[in-house]
This record gives structure tokens, sequence and C-alpha cells, in this order.
């Protein structure tokens, strides 16, 4: 929209309109050439063509820039690394339980598709929501993250904030999601929204909650979303 | 306190208990059904396993409130199953029972795993009866018992 | 628990025992055995003369006959193996024997202990003989009535499957002959089976109550239910010995269904109990309730602390156990001949599978008690006790317990005493107490702590030379009526056993220890002793074995008493049977261990590499002499599963720990028995043949395989492991 009302305002200013074509058109390029080349920048708009992120914003605001992305992606980082988290996102052939994510107890592992084995399926003690009379998380469909979603190294130390991001973002790994889709994820999937409501334990006291609110996480992926999901540089 | 109405071995059954019991303590207290054991109330142990829609479950974590009409089978249902008859059955051949409290949820879990895997392997027998805890450790009959059974099923 | 004297293979009971017959009112022949034999366990005490009509057996007019066997049947197979031993000398139909447990009463009395108990591995040892003339006795009677109505010589019956054969063709069923035999005379004397004799005595025979353990039939203690009856909880001082001082119990109160909430005195300080229809309003009433605790003057245990204390003690010598030669020479050896060894071992607790538990209802005049328990006679007198009755006013029944291990021989009675005092605030009620899971976990009555320190000398031959060996643990029995028994010139007999009665032939041994006392309630865990002094031998000697570049097995053969018979034997057959040892895959290390307890020697083998920095064992084969093998499929059975018992001690969360008073554990999520990866896949085990006075087969598989374990990991990484619980690899 806002191209087109300066295409209109050129029609008028005849004798600005190369100089102003040309600023117009080095500013594009440059931020089109500054973004990392996984256009969560350029957002499907529902004619199919691919408009600026900030034409889908209501108000007209300026996005949020390199600094501020990465700023969003420190906010996240230290959401996804919480235990409530981090816990299904292992890479062994277990998960964890407990803020000191020791290994899940009763030797319950992985299976082949993250929702353990027969007998000792994730469902044979979770259910579809928490049961806080008995100190049980659930929620729906409870199962481990996939491998290639794994935030931790074979010794269960949570991976860098440039790895973890790099992993998310990366569509081979992450089940195809692009910025849209990882903001819906984080907004909306039973299983992140649970991180929230995670119940009680069975000594009766509450899970610890990750470090930020739900509404401030989703914020934060919002602004590195909107900035293109920059990732921090190094491995 | 609610009114339930269960399905336990194919059997209506009403009962009249807080939301919040377990549907283990129903069984024992209020149907009467002692088979299915309590070991920890953690689901630690598996000696509350039933089946549940016909998924292995520790009835000791799950509220009588979650559990609607799902049909459910304890150890006293088992036995109308072919596999649940071959499991039992082989137990006995192979006298793997010592004090035989752990007994009814290692032979739930061994029916679970028998009806996924029908020809487990020692790894299979070994990560699906993982969770099952015996302090007589009859483990090794138990081994020998589910591989017996896998072969006349 | 350690058997006080060893059981004499010629006792005879006919001399000081007599049979008394009577007929049961529904018909049938009840046979009971006076025993009036002072036992050494006892003295003073005055010998049995009550007998109760209940029978030893019962033959039932539709031919069942019913065995009263006077052990608690918790998973070591009493239930079948006494009944087929007076099954065989009784000649009956095994298939129409139903066994049932005794109840607590003066008959069924253990005869080595004189107590009513199952322990020290004594349920066949104690039993065999007394068992074997109650079925001998039994046949007699059944052929002088075959004798008496057929007007025949008793020389010319002879009896096979529950039928007397006479001459001519002439038989009857027992089920026909209970009647008339239940008037015959008792014999004095009676001939018993050669061995050769024997048609079940010897055989695999399998268990009885398999089916109904499999089908959820089975009843344990924690399964009874009585009309009106209600579930009580008791809320334990965070510390033990505390007491309340102040409860709030309004919002507990305030559930429906909660019957009473009120103080009781425990065995030591004071507990709040719950009373309530159902074991979940009372769990969730407990957990609502806001008590005040009173710690003044209770010694708050702390690990840490309690270390530090053992290391100090443990460099001094304590009071002595053993003196053998000359304490001094082990100065003498140079040092490049000698060794220092330090041991740490953790208190343990049992966690048998069904949580603990006691019913009781009392009437006033008299009272009623559903107990699995591995003491009846001292549970009986504690519940009497406390509701002012005379025991024989308690009826006792015994039942089917999950799991034991000694968990449930105490000899405060606390859990049926907890039972008994709320039951006699209910009267007329029956009341269920059970301890959950965390109750149990937390409630103390731990094997004890112990530091081991053992320096020794070594002769050029690599030989032990000198041997000095101190240990610091708890009394298992200090201050308790067994002291006397069991405490000699200051040191408890079951902190040493294992290493003062060692069959290794070691000069100048010089064995000491320290009985400290600390604020943890103490108990013996299966084989008791024998769960540390057998690792630390064991291993140390396995470590001599590799410095004298010998063979494990050669070594031990080599250091062993000459007259070490079962040892000796069970090494022999050990070595035959585990020719696997010299062809294991890379990666893998064989460890031996060998170990005589309850006068039962075991040798083993383990096959053990490392996976995931825990020891993975493939394979364990154990040789066995317990002298004649009643049931050797369950023999089989204990040694499989003794073993995977005796693994407790080497699982990573293998430990009760204490900070500020308080147990650090709560439930198998932190204090994490071993699971079906954590036991050998496969255990092979091999029997001496022996016609030797069957020895116990209960306690004597646990002590070898921590050991035998360590030993192949000492292989595998070039380290010993001499701190447990073994931490990762």
């Amino acid at each position: 929209m806002t191209f087109r009302r300066e295409a209109t305002m050129l029609a008028n200013h005849r004798w600005l309109s190369p100089i102003f074509l040309l600023i117009l058109v080095s500013f594009v390029t440059s931020i089109a050439l500054s973004t990392r080349a996984n256009n969560a920048y350029w957002v499907s708009s529902e004619s199919g063509t691919d408009v600026p992120a900030r034409e889908i914003t209501p108000r007209m605001r300026v996005p949020p820039n390199l600094a501020q992305g990465l700023a969003g992606w420190d906010q996240v980082y230290s959401v996804l690394i919480s235990p409530r988290c981090i816990n299904c996102h292992t890479a062994q052939n277990y998960p964890q339980q407990g803020d000191d994510r020791h290994r899940h107890f009763a030797n319950v592992i992985r299976g082949e598709e993250g929702r353990g084995v027969p007998a000792l399926r994730c469902i044979t003690c979770h259910q579809e929501v928490n049961a806080d009379s008995t100190g049980v998380p659930g929620g729906p469909d409870w199962h481990l993250a996939p491998l290639s979603m794994q935030w931790q190294d074979k010794n269960d130390r949570p991976l860098s904030s440039a790895a973890v991001c790099g992993q998310i973002t990366d569509r081979k790994r992450n089940e195809n999601m692009d910025g849209k889709a990882l903001l819906e994820h984080h907004s909306e999937a039973a299983l992140v929204l649970w991180a929230w409501n995670p119940g009680r334990r069975p000594d009766g006291s509450m899970r610890t909650l990750p470090p930020l609110s739900h509404a401030e996480f989703v914020n934060a992926t919002r602004t590195w979303v909107e900035a293109g999901t920059p990732c921090p540089r190094g491995r | 306190m609610a009114t339930y109405q269960l399905n336990v071995n194919g059997q209506t059954k009403k009962v009249d208990v807080d939301p919040s019991t377990p549907l283990l303590w129903v069984l024992r207290e209020e149907l009467k059904m002692t088979g299915t054991k309590y070991g920890c109330g953690i689901s630690a142990c598996g000696a509350c396993t039933v089946f549940l829609n016909g998924v292995a479950t520790r009835s000791c974590i799950v509220p009588i409130s979650l559990i609607a009409d799902q049909k459910i089978i304890t150890i006293e249902g088992i036995a109308s199953d072919p596999v649940g008859r071959a499991v039992q059955n082989a137990w006995v051949e192979k006298d793997v029972v010592q004090c035989g409290y752990c007994q009814s949820g290692q032979i739930m879990s061994a029916v679970a795993l028998l009806k996924a895997t029908s020809k487990p392997t020692d790894t299979n027998i070994e990560e699906s009866m993982g969770g099952n805890l015996c302090r007589c450790a009859t483990y090794v009959r138990i081994r020998e018992a589910i591989k017996m059974a896998a072969e006349t099923i | 628990m350690r058997a006080a004297t060893k059981m004499k293979s010629d006792l005879h009971l006919n001399r000081r025992s007599f049979l008394v017959a009577s007929s049961a009112a529904a018909g049938g022949l009840l046979v009971s055995l006076y025993l009036d034999f002072p036992v050494l366990a006892q003295e003073g005490r005055p010998p049995a003369k009550v007998y109760p009509p209940d029978a030893f057996v019962h033959i039932k007019p539709d031919g069942k006959i019913l065995i009263t066997v006077n052990r608690l049947e918790f998973g070591q197979g009493v239930q079948t193996s006494l009944p087929m031993v007076l099954a065989d000398e009784m000649d009956a139909d095994w298939s129409q024997v139903v066994p049932e447990l005794a109840p607590a009463a003066d008959v069924y009395k253990d005869p080595v202990f004189g107590i009513q108990m199952v322990g020290g591995s004594g349920s066949i040892a104690h039993s065999f003989q007394q068992y074997r003339e109650l079925g001998a006795k039994t046949r007699a009677m059944l052929i002088a009535a075959a004798a008496d109505r057929w007007k025949v010589s008793p020389n010319d019956c002879r009896t096979e499957n529950s039928v007397v054969y006479g001459p001519n063709g002439k038989s009857s069923r027992y089920a026909e002959l209970a009647e008339r035999a239940a008037h015959q005379p008792v014999p004095n004397t009676v001939r018993l089976k050669n061995a050769s004799e024997f048609r079940l005595i010897g055989k695999r025979t399998p268990r009885l109550d398999s089916r109904a353990k499999c089908d959820g039939s089975q009843k344990f203690g924690l399964d009874l239910d009585l009309p009106g009856m209600k579930i009580a909880l008791v809320a334990h001082p965070p510390v033990f010995g505390g007491r309340v001082k102040t409860i709030d119990d309004k919002q507990a109160r305030s559930l429906s269904g909660v019957k009473d909430i009120f103080e009781i005195p425990l065995a030591k300080g004071s507990g709040v109990a719950v009373v309530a229809d159902r074991f979940w309003t009372a769990k969730q009433a407990r957990d609502l309730l806001r008590i005040d605790w009173d710690l003044s003057g209770v010694e708050l245990a702390d690990s840490s602390q309690l270390w530090t204390r053992f290391r100090a003690l443990v460099r001094t010598p304590g009071n002595v156990a053993l003196k053998r030669g000359d304490e001094n020479s082990i100065n003498r050896i140079p040092a490049a001949r000698r060794l220092v060894a330090d041991y740490e071992f953790p208190y343990l607790a049992h966690t048998p599978m069904e949580p603990l538990n006691a019913t009781v209802r009392f009437e006033g005049d008299k009272a009623e008690a559903w107990v699995p328990s591995q003491f009846q006679t001292m549970d009986q007198m504690t519940i009497a006790q406390v509701l002012g009755l005379s025991p024989d006013k308690v009826t006792f029944h015994t039942e089917y317990a999950g799991g034991g291990f000694g968990r449930r021989a105490v000899i405060d009675s606390h859990v049926p005493r907890e039972a008994a005092v709320i039951a006699k605030r209910l009267r007329g009620t029956p009341v269920k107490l059970i301890w959950t899971r965390e109750d149990d976990v937390r409630g103390g009555y731990y094997r004890p702590m112990h530091a081991h320190r053992v320096e020794i000398g070594l002769g050029a031959d690599g030989m032990p030379a000198a041997w000095r060996h101190v240990i610091v643990g708890q009394s298992l029995v200090a201050g308790t009526p067994f002291e006397a028994m069991m405490i000699k010139d200051g040191v408890d007999a079951t902190t040493v056993e294992g290493v003062v009665d060692t069959s290794y032939n070691i000069p100048n041994f010089h064995v000491s220890a320290h009985n400290p006392t600390v604020n943890v309630p103490v108990l013996w865990w299966r084989s008791v002793g024998n769960t540390h002094t057998a690792f630390v031998m064991e291993t140390l000697i396995d470590e001599l074995a590799v410095r004298a570049k010998t063979d494990p097995i050669a070594y031990r053969r080599k250091l062993l008493k000459p007259d070490a018979k079962k040892l000796h034997a069970v090494l022999d057959l050990l070595d035959e049977k585990s020719g696997w040892r010299k062809t294991l895959p890379k990666g893998h290390a064989a460890g031996i261990s060998c170990h005589e307890c309850f006068e039962t020697a075991v040798a083993c083998a383990v096959d053990v590499s490392v996976e995931n920095k825990r020891p993975k064992i493939h394979r364990a084969t154990v040789a066995v002499h317990c002298g004649l093998a009643v049931n050797p499929l369950t023999i089989e059975s204990q040694f499989q599963g003794g073993i995977g018992f005796g693994l407790t001690q080497l699982m990573g969360q293998g430990a009760i720990t204490l900070k500020n008073g308080r147990v650090e554990q709560r439930n198998f999520d932190g204090y994490t028995p071993p699971y079906i990866g954590d036991v050998p896949v496969a255990v092979d085990v091999h029997i001496v043949p022996s016609t030797d006075p069957p020895t116990g087969c209960g306690e004597p598989p646990v002590p070898v395989i921590s050991p035998a374990v360590v030993n192949a990991l000492a292989r595998l990484t070039g380290q010993r492991y001499r701190n447990l619980p073994l931490a990762q690899i």
C-alpha cells in the first residue's frame, strides 16, 4: 500500500522521481540483501505474492531491526532451554524431568515415534490434561520432540543459542515451519502452552514456569520473526 | 463426590467417589478388585498397570474424572484375551512368581508388549518391561516366560 | 536374621515331642505336634504348653490335604517346599495338597529360634526334620487305621498316593481312613524314608501359589477387606523420635469420609493418625494436616556429619571381635607388601513391593489381627500389650506378603503397634493401617551405613600374612531383648559376621568393631552383615589375586582352609560350569566371588561390560552347596532372584541419605532398586549334589553378586570400587 502511495506521490513530483526511485530501489534492495536467505521476512499474502512483513501489521510500524530481532531471539532461547521445554527436546533416547533435568525415572524411552514403547508409552502415565491430585503432568498427545529438534548435546547440556536458532529455523529439520508457522506454534500449540500450565508435582508444589510469561514469549517470537528470524553468530 | 459409570472387563460398574481418586483405588476399594496393586503411587513401579482402551496405563496416577467410558481391562479380566491367557499360562509353566505382588502389572505389561510385537527380541523385552519393578527380581524368568508365550500365540 | 545356633543334623524331635491326634468336628484327621525341647535361643523361656486344635495336617473327607506351614510365604516358596516334605513322608497325593499359612501359636514356633518367625534363611533348615516326622507319623497312623479295619498286620500294608494298600487286594483312601486314624495312638518313633525313596523331595516342583498370583486372586495383607473396615495412615515426624507439638486438622477434617484424627505414641516419639473410609481420603486428609513438631533433644542425623564421625572412628581400634596370632606382625611387613583399603557403604532400604500394613480389630476382651508378618510371636505380643490383653487373646492371622527381606521382622513391631493403638481407640472397628511408599522409604529401619578399614600385609608368596580389620556400623540389637544373645564384648555379632567367620586361612587376623549410636532406626537387610562384609572380603581377595598374578579361583582355593568343604565344592563346580570365562568378547570381563553364610556356600561368576557408564551383566553362573536340595526349582529361583536383589547395592541411586535429620529420598524416583535392565540377562544355577541336611537359600545369594560385578569392572577399568553406591563408570 505504501508503495502505491509513494508511486502516486512521485507522479506529482516529476523532477524528484528519478532520485526518489533510486533511493527507494536501493533501500528495498539493501533490505533484501541484508536479510538471511530464508525469506522469513517475506511473508506470503493471500493472493500469493510476497509482500514485506511490515505490510501485514495493522499499524504501519517499522519492522524490528537486526539487533532487536536478536534480542527477541535471546528471550525465546531462554524459554526454549528452560526445563519445561527442553526436558522433551533431548538428544538421547530418553526424556528428562525436574528443574535439575535428570533422566526421567522408570526407564521410559523414546521409541520409534517419540511416544515410548509397547507397555511403556508416554500415555501409559501422561493423560490429556495435568493430573494434579497425583502429580503427573499431561497434555494432548504427550510425546518427545523428534531428534531433529534436539536442543541438547549427548551429555545433556543445552546447545548454544546459535545452534538452537540454526536448528529451529532450518526447514529441513523443523518440520518445514516458516516464521509464521513458528509464531503460530509458539502461540497455540498445546504442548507449548502446557509449559505455562505445568501442574503440580507429587508433593503438591507447583512446577516452575519458564522465565517469561507466555505473552512475553509470543511477543519476543513475533519480534524475532518479523526481524527475519536472525540467528546469533557462532556455533 | 461424583458418580461415574465405568466399563470394567466388559461390565458396567457405577461408583460414587471423589473425582480426584486414582482409578487404582476405585478398582481396589469401590469394586473390591484387588488384583491391581499399589506399589508406589507415582507410576514408578508398574504394579498398578491396567489397559485403558487397549493402552497399558498406570492406574495409580489417573484420576477417575479422566476415565469416562474408556474400556478398562484389569488382571482379573485379561484371561478373556488369548494373548492374556498365553502369558498367564507361560508364567505358571515357567514358575515365574515369587512373592507375586508385582506380577499382575508384569503380566499386563507383557500382554501389551506381545500384542504390539508378537516375536519380541531381548531388547524389545528389556525396553517394554523396563519400567516394571520386581524386588524379588524374577526378571530372568519373566524374560523366559515372555519368549515362551510368544511361541504359543 | 542370623541363625543363633547351628542346626544339629541329628536332632530327633521324636524324643521330646509327641503328636496329638483328634477328630475335627466336620470329620477328618487333625495332627498337631507338641514341641517340648529347650531351645538355645530361648534360655529361661518355658517350653510351649499350649497347642491349638489347628493342625499341621488336615485330611478332608473329599481327599484334600490341608498342610499348615509354620512360616510366612513372602516369595521364598515355603508354602510349596515344606508341604512337599510332609507329603513325601506321608505318601500323600500331591495333587490334593493345599497349603495354609499358620496363625500365631506356640506349636508353630521355629524349632531353633523358639519364636514363630521367618528369617535367618531357616524355613527349610529348621523345619525339614520337623515336617518329615509329621508326615511319617501321619502315615503310620493311617496304616494303623487300615490294619485295624482289615484285621491285618501293619507290616503287611504299604502306602502310595493317598491310598493304603493291604494284603489280598485291599485298599482304602486316606480320606476314608482319616476318622479312624484319629483314634490311633501316636507313635513315639517312626521310620523316615531313605533319600532313594523320595518322590517329591529333591524334585523340581512347581509352586502351588502360581496361578492365584497370576490371575489377581491371591490376597496379600494390603488386600484385606472386612465389613466396616476403616483405613488409617499415620503422619510420622520428619526426624526420628520427634513429637507432636500442635495439630491443625481443620482442613483435613472437612473432607467427607474422614472419621478421626488424633495423636498417637510411636515406638519413639509420636505421630498423628488419620482414619477414613477410604485410602484416598485418608491420604488427602493427611496431606492437609499442619503439624508443628517438637524436635528438642532429638539428634538430627546427617549423612555428611556421620561420615566424618565414622571415618574418624574407623581409624581407631574398636572392641575386639577376633584376635588370632600376633596383632603386631603387620607392622613388620615391608611397606611394598602392605595395603590399606577403606570402604564406605550407605543406609539401604528394603522396599518390598507390598507396602507395610497391619489390620487389627479390638473387641475389648479379645482382638484379631491380620499381618503379613515375619515375626508373628513378637507382633502378637506387641498387639496384646498395647491392647492390655494376654497374647492368647489375640487371634493373629499370617497373611501372604509381597516381599519382606527382613523388613517385616522388626523387634519393636512398630507397624502392628501403630495399628493396635489406633484399633484400641476405634473399638469394634477393624482398622487397616497402611504405610505409603513414601512412609516406607523415609520411615527408617535401614541396613546401617558402614565404614571398613582393612590393613593387609602380604607374605612373599602373595598370600595374606597379617590382616587388621576395623568395622564401624550401628548395632542392630543394642537396647533390645536380643542384645544378650547377639552382643559379646561390646561387639554386635551381625556387624562382623562374614569376616570373623571367614574360611580363608588368615594368620595374624585382628578384627574389631565400633557400634556407634545414631538416631536412625536400623534393621537386618537380607543377609544382614554379609551385605557389606562379603563385599569387602571378596573384592580384597580378588585384588590380592591380581597382585599375585594368580587366577581368582585358584587364589581362593589356595587361601581357603582345606576343611571348608562347601566352599571348595562350589568353587570346583563354578570352575566347571563357567568355561565361558575363557572366551569372552572384547569389552567384557569376568568377575568371581564366593561366600558362605547361613551354612550355605555360594560361588559366582559374572560376565560384565560397561554400557552407558553402568555395568551391563550379560550372564551370571552360580554354584551352590545347600545340602539336600528340597525343591531345586525354588532354589534356582531364589538364586536368580537373590542376585537381582543383591544388585540393589550397586544401583546409582541405591542409597538412603539424611540431611539435618531428614531422609532425602521419597520414593522409587529417588531410591531406585534394580529394574530388568539392571540384573543379569541370564542366570544359570548349579547345585552341588548332597544328602547333607538342607541349609538355607533365602539370603546366601545376596552377598556374592556385588563383589563379583565390581571385580569384573576392576579388570575392565583398572579401578577398584570401594564406595557404594556405584557412581558412573
